[in-house]
C-alpha cells in the first residue's frame, strides 16, 4: 500500500529538504532559525486548514480560533496546574478537537457562507472570552515566558522538536488526503448532491474532516508556544484566520503542498518587507491583487502545471 | 464580576434607547453590505476600511472647514461621497474584470482591498487618535426616563429611519434600483434584456461602500476615530446582513437591532463580558434559522 502513495521519485526531494532544514540550524544565524521555525508552524496550520477548505470545500473561515485553543490549552496547562508538561502537549490539540467538533456540529447544518458566518461567530465567542477572562488569561496582553520542559527549550531544540512534529503530521495528513475518507471528501467537494445520492453521509464526513483539521490546527497551536512562549488573543482573531485561508489560496488550495509554500511567503514577506516599511500589509495586498489576475491556481498550482506536470493531476494533488 | 446593578427602569429605558442608537449606525452600514452582497453575491470584506475612511474623511473635511456647524454638515455630506468615488475607482480599474471569475477570488480580492485601503489611512491620517465635534445644535444631552441622554444619538435615531426609507424608496420605486435587485436575483436574465449588468453592479457597489462611508462619517463625534476600527464594525456587519438574510435590506434592519440591543442589555448586565452577548444572540438566531430571520435574496 505504501509503495503506491509513495514513490521513490517524489519521495527523494522531499528526504533531501528535510536533511537540508536538519542541518541549516549550524550555519544559519538565530534569527533565521526562528523564522523557519514560525514558518513550519505557519506552515502546518496552513496544511491543516486546507484539508476542509481545499479538499473539502468548506468555508472555514474561523480556523484561527482551533488554533488558538490548542495554544491556550497548553499556555494555561504549564502555567496554571502542576500536571506533568506532556500532558498539556497532549490536551492541546484534543481540546482543539473537541472544541472543533462542538463547532462544527452546529455549522455542518448550513451550507457556504452560511457555514462561513456561523463559524466566524462561535469563533469570535471563543476570542471574546480569551480577550476580556483577564484573571484567566490575561485578556489583551496574553500570557509570556511560558516555561518549557528543558528539552525543548533552547532555540534549536525548538526548531527541531518543530520540524519534526510538523514533518510527522504532514506524512499523517498526506495519508489521509490519499485515503478512501480524503476521496470521499473531495468527491463530496465537488458534488455535494452526487454524493449525497449514492448513499455518503455528507455532513458526517465533513464533520470528521472538521475535526481532523481542528486537532491538526492544535498540534500546530501547540508547536506556536514551543516556539514563542507566549500567547495573545490575536491568535483567535478572525484577521488572522483570513489570512490563514489566504495562504491556502496564495500556494494554490486544490494542491496538497500548497499550503506550506503559501505559509512560507507569507512569513517571509511579513518579516523581510516588514524591516524595511511599516506598511507591509500594502504591498501584501498588492501581491494578492497581481496573484488574483496572474496566478489563479495560486503559486504551487502554476508551477505544476507549468513544470512538466499535467494541470490535472495539479488539480487532483497529485504532487508531493 | 459586577453582575447585578440596579435594574431600574429608567437604566433600562436608557439603555434602550443607547443599543437603538448603535443598531442606527450598524443598520447603515450592513444595509450597504447587505446591498453588495444581493447584488455581487460577494461578502465585501473591505467594507469596514471604507467604513474608516468615511470617518476620517469626515474629520478631514469638517476640520478645513473650520470645524464649525456648517463644516460638520458639510463634511457628512461630502465624506460619503469621497468613499464612493474611492470604491469606483477600486471597482473599475480592477474588480469588474474579475466576475467571470471563480467566487473565492472576488473575496480574496476584497481582503486584499482592504489589506490596501488600512495602509493608505495610516499613510495619509497616522496611527492618532481624531476626534470630531457634533455641531451645537447636536451636543448636550436631554432627560429621557429620567436619565441624560446624548442629543446626538436622537439624532441618530431620526436619520437612521430616514436612510431605510431612502433605500426603501430608491430600490423599490426608481428604475436603476429595481434593475439592481432584479440582477439580484437573476443576473442572466438582466443581461439578456439589454442591461449593462457590470454597471449594475459597479452602481451597486459604489452604493455599498457609499453607505459605508455614510456610517463612518455618522458615527465619528460619537467615537475616536483611529484605524483598527475597521476591523471591528466588519465582523459586526457581517454578523449582522447573515443573521437577517443575505442581501434583504429588512434583515440587515432586524439583524442590526438584535445586535445594538443585546450589546446595549450586556452592557448592563456584565459589562466584562459584554461583547459576548451579541455572538451569542447570532448562535442562537443562526441554530434556530439557519437561515436567517428574513428570506434572503438568493
Amino acid at each position: 500500500m505504501f509503495r503506491d502513495i509513495f514513490n521513490l521519485k517524489s519521495v527523494g526531494p522531499l528526504v533531501v529538504i528535510f536533511i537540508i532544514l536538519l542541518i541549516l540550524p549550524t550555519i544559519l544565524p538565530r534569527f533565521y532559525t526562528y523564522i523557519l521555525a514560525v514558518i513550519f508552524v505557519t506552515a502546518l496550520l496552513a496544511m491543516s486548514l486546507n484539508m476542509v477548505v481545499g479538499h473539502g470545500g468548506l468555508f472555514q473561515f474561523h480556523h484561527g480560533a482551533f488554533y488558538g485553543v490548542g495554544a491556550y490549552t497548553v499556555a494555561l496547562m504549564l502555567t496554571k496546574t502542576s500536571l506533568p508538561v506532556w500532558t498539556g502537549f497532549i490536551a492541546g490539540p484534543i481540546i482543539a478537537a473537541l472544541t472543533g467538533l462542538l463547532i462544527g456540529a452546529f455549522c455542518v447544518r448550513l451550507t457556504r457562507l452560511y457555514f462561513g458566518m456561523l463559524q466566524i461567530s462561535l469563533g469570535s465567542l471563543i476570542w471574546a472570552i480569551a480577550f476580556r477572562w483577564y484573571s484567566l488569561t490575561g485578556g489583551d496582553d496574553g500570557m509570556h515566558g511560558i516555561p518549557m520542559p528543558p528539552i525543548i527549550s533552547s532555540q534549536n531544540s525548538a526548531y527541531y522538536f518543530t520540524l519534526i512534529i510538523m514533518a510527522i503530521c504532514l506524512i499523517i495528513m498526506y495519508l489521509i488526503f490519499k485515503s478512501p475518507f480524503g476521496a470521499t471528501l473531495q468527491a463530496i467537494r465537488d458534488n455535494p448532491e452526487r454524493c449525497e445520492a449514492i448513499g455518503i453521509n455528507v455532513r458526517r464526513h465533513q464533520l470528521i474532516a472538521i475535526v481532523i483539521a481542528t486537532f491538526f490546527a492544535g498540534i500546530a497551536g501547540v508547536l506556536f508556544v514551543v516556539v514563542e512562549g507566549s500567547v495573545f488573543p490575536d491568535l483567535l482573531f478572525w484577521v488572522f484566520s483570513l489570512e490563514i485561508f489566504i495562504m491556502c489560496l496564495l500556494g494554490g488550495w486544490f494542491t496538497f503542498a500548497g499550503p506550506v509554500l503559501g505559509a512560507a511567503i507569507m512569513i517571509s514577506l511579513r518579516t523581510f518587507v516588514g524591516i524595511y516599511t511599516e506598511y507591509w500589509t500594502l504591498i501584501l495586498g498588492i501581491i494578492l491583487i497581481l496573484l488574483i489576475f496572474f496566478l489563479p491556481e495560486g503559486v504551487w498550482g502554476y508551477i505544476l502545471e507549468k513544470f512538466g506536470r499535467q494541470s490535472k493531476e495539479a488539480i487532483e494533488g497529485g504532487s508531493k | 464580576m459586577e453582575i447585578g446593578q440596579a435594574f431600574t427602569v429608567s437604566a433600562l429605558g436608557s439603555q434602550f434607547l443607547v443599543g437603538l442608537s448603535r443598531a442606527m449606525i450598524l443598520f447603515i452600514v450592513s444595509a450597504g453590505m447587505s446591498f453588495v452582497l444581493g447584488v455581487l453575491r460577494v461578502p465585501n470584506v473591505a467594507h469596514g476600511s471604507l467604513y474608516m475612511i468615511g470617518a476620517f474623511a469626515a474629520f478631514s473635511i469638517s476640520n478645513l472647514l473650520g470645524g464649525g456647524t456648517a463644516g460638520f454638515w458639510l463634511a457628512l455630506i461630502l465624506a460619503p461621497l469621497v468613499v464612493a468615488l474611492v470604491s469606483l475607482i477600486a471597482e473599475r480599474s480592477l474588480f469588474c474584470h474579475l466576475y467571470e471569475r471563480e467566487h473565492l477570488m472576488l473575496l480574496l480580492f476584497t481582503f486584499a482591498l482592504m489589506l490596501i485601503l488600512g495602509d493608505l489611512v495610516k499613510m495619509v491620517w497616522g496611527a492618532d487618535y481624531r476626534s470630531i465635534m457634533a455641531p451645537e445644535l447636536l451636543q448636550g444631552s436631554v432627560n429621557i426616563f429620567d436619565s441624560p441622554f446624548p442629543r446626538y444619538n436622537l439624532f441618530l435615531l431620526i436619520i437612521g429611519p430616514l436612510v431605510g426609507i431612502g433605500l426603501w424608496l430608491f430600490s423599490n420605486k426608481t428604475k436603476v434600483g429595481k434593475i439592481a435587485r432584479a440582477a439580484a436575483v437573476d443576473r442572466e436574465m438582466v443581461g439578456a434584456i439589454g442591461i449593462n449588468v457590470s454597471w449594475v453592479f459597479a452602481f451597486a457597489f459604489v452604493l455599498g461602500c457609499f453607505l459605508a462611508g455614510l456610517g463612518g462619517a455618522l458615527v465619528s463625534p460619537t467615537i475616536s476615530v483611529t484605524i483598527g476600527m475597521d476591523h471591528d464594525i466588519i465582523i459586526e456587519a457581517f454578523l449582522i446582513v447573515t443573521i437577517g438574510g443575505l442581501g434583504n435590506m429588512w434583515g440587515a434592519l432586524v439583524g442590526s437591532l438584535i445586535f445594538g440591543l443585546t450589546q446595549a442589555f450586556g452592557i448592563l448586565f456584565w459589562p466584562q463580558f459584554a461583547i459576548v452577548f451579541p455572538y451569542i444572540a447570532v448562535v442562537i438566531v443562526l441554530t434556530w434559522k439557519p437561515r436567517g430571520m428574513l428570506k434572503s435574496v438568493w
